[in-house]
């Protein structure tokens, strides 16, 4: 695909904004009594390099964040697809359940860390869990969602063509939940990371949020940030794998502009 | 031989179907005590004005609905939840967008558990006969509606059904796409000296194609508590073509004798609607 020449503009401008904030940045964080609160974007700069090139010390802190990042995103997002689906074929079970859904989705679920913590220890798992309860009810509510708002006559369709209730499920249910679930991968994605970040946050030997605290601790504002910048990077990334994917499996669903350049 | 002269395709018997309304004390009664039966390779039409419990009928006869009163038989059988001899072509875009239009065709085929071999000759076999060979990786949105009722014709009849449901498949096809898939649906269902044509049960608000089409004309009377007011036979000469046959004289004649009798419906169910908006408001 070739760039247009809107989209080289659009880039070179947003590059120009971020280079702009970054100078406004370092020019504000000259006075040393701001360095103390805002940083000086050169040190932080420095830090990363450190953390990344010279000492190589961060990958371990990164590694175990990205893993309960992972972990919790799969775990979660299968679990609420499954769960979905099966509320979504079994109105009475859902009926029945529904305020019990309610409550624990309204309830703010990050305040589970502590109990988290009890349960599972100070490892991975408690921030997985974590990270899970935010993921789940997401993928859950639009799977959920996108089962009862499957088309009545693609479902009549199926079955006046001898589908049974399993091929139902895996050849109409599922293709047309898969669309709903992407739209809320990108928002699991995101809150896997807060899930597991808060977690290592609240209490840990590893990760990039226990690297946070320790700086934080120290008052060394400039390693928060860059912190801050490390996980921002890999969530982008991440986001961006599902929109990989996305595009992979839901090459079926109509774009905008459809012609094609010849 | 004997009871296969009595054998109907489909049959129904006293027929009523009742749907409970929002908020209203008395049940909606789209269609009352209908009784019809189609033969073997026979092509039945059914035309009435809108809102008369056409598409009611045509789902209680799929088994996708179950009638408040009366019995369905297929082939001298009761019959129970899906007619499995049954292939439905529905108004709207029923194919499935997460497939292409090969996956489409071969759906039915999966379902029924055909060797993969099997499965792929039947599918290209049926997406050349309905002309869509060399589109089967499109995806439903890529094609036209005609290609999309071509594909969703293939659907139906990969799975070789006894009987064939059609609720005004064509109604949003232009003029000529229309015809020519008229056309391509009776030679397609058309018998031959080895094997009868199938029996089809046409919806249709369309008097022409109606006609043009079919062998038999059943008129339904205005809602609600619709019932069969007229019964036409057709009997202008077979094979034919949907385009040609509206010239001859007795297609007009026929047209005249059926649309006397319709256009009263016709008027009813007008007048009803009107009212009906008196009371609730403009209808949108």
């Amino acid at each position: 695909m070739k760039l247009s020449r809107l989209n080289i503009y659009l880039r070179l401008f947003q590059l120009l904004l971020l280079l702009a904030l970054i100078a406004i940045w370092h020019i504000a964080s000259r006075s040393i009594q701001a360095a103390f609160f805002i940083g000086e974007p050169l040190i932080v700069f420095s830090r990363l390099v450190d953390w990344l090139y010279i000492e190589c010390d961060v990958y371990i802190h990164l590694g175990v964040t990205l893993l309960e990042t992972l972990l919790a995103f799969v775990i979660g997002t299968t679990s609420g697809l499954l769960f979905g689906l099966w509320l979504g074929l079994s109105p009475r079970t859902a009926l029945v359940l529904d305020p019990f859904i309610k409550a624990i989705n309204s309830m703010p679920r990050v305040i589970l860390a502590p109990i988290f913590c009890v349960w599972f220890g100070l490892g991975i798992w408690s921030k997985v869990a974590l990270a899970i309860t935010l993921v789940f009810f997401i993928v859950f509510f639009n799977v959920y969602q996108g089962v009862k708002e499957v088309s009545p006559v693609i479902l009549a369709n199926a079955k006046m063509l001898g589908a049974n209730s399993r091929q139902l499920l895996r050849y109409v249910y599922l293709p047309s939940a898969t669309s709903w679930v992407f739209s809320s991968l990108h928002t699991a994605v995101g809150l896997a990371f807060v899930g597991a970040v808060v977690g290592e946050y609240l209490g840990s030997a590893r990760g990039v949020g226990y690297l946070i605290l320790q700086a934080e601790g120290t008052f060394d504002i400039n390693s928060v940030i860059a912190g801050i910048i490390l996980l921002t990077i890999c969530a982008l990334i991440l986001d961006g794998l599902v929109g990989v994917v996305e595009k992979k499996l839901l090459i079926w669903q109509p774009k905008l502009s459809q012609t094609e350049k010849i | 031989m004997l009871n296969q002269v009595n054998q109907y395709s489909l049959e129904l018997k006293d027929v009523s179907c009742a749907f409970a309304t929002h908020g209203i004390e008395d049940s909606y009664i789209a269609v009352k005590d209908i009784s019809l039966q189609i033969k073997e390779g026979e092509f039945v039409s059914i035309v009435g004005p809108t809102g008369c419990g056409k598409s009611t009928l045509l789902n209680v006869a799929a088994g996708l609905l179950e009638p408040s009163k009366g019995q369905i038989l297929s082939f001298d059988k009761p019959l129970k939840g899906i007619n499995s001899r049954a292939g439905y072509m529905f108004q709207s875009d029923a194919l499935m967008p997460w497939c292409n239009a090969r996956d489409n065709v071969a759906m039915g085929l999966k379902f029924r558990k055909f060797s993969a071999k099997e499965l792929n000759e039947m599918t290209e076999e049926w997406l050349r006969r309905v002309g869509m060979n060399g589109f089967g990786d499109r995806y439903p949105h890529q094609l036209s509606g005609g290609m999309r009722k071509r594909i969703a014709l293939a659907q139906t009849l990969a799975l070789d059904p006894d009987i064939i449901l059609m609720d005004e498949p064509f109604s949003a096809l232009d003029i000529q796409t229309r015809q020519l898939m008229e056309n391509e649906v009776l030679a397609l269902c058309s018998g031959n000296a080895t094997k009868p044509g199938k029996s089809i049960l046409f919806i249709t608000h369309d008097l022409d194609e109606a006609i043009a089409m079919s062998d038999r004309v059943l008129i339904l009377s205005a809602g609600p508590g619709s019932k069969i007011i007229g019964e036409f036979n057709i009997d202008l000469p077979k094979p034919r073509d949907v385009a040609e046959i509206r010239n001859q004289p007795r297609f007009y004649e026929l047209y005249q004798a059926i649309w006397t009798l319709l256009r009263n419906e016709v008027l009813k169910s007008y007048e009803l609607q009107k009212q009906a908006n008196k009371y609730n408001g403009p209808g949108v």
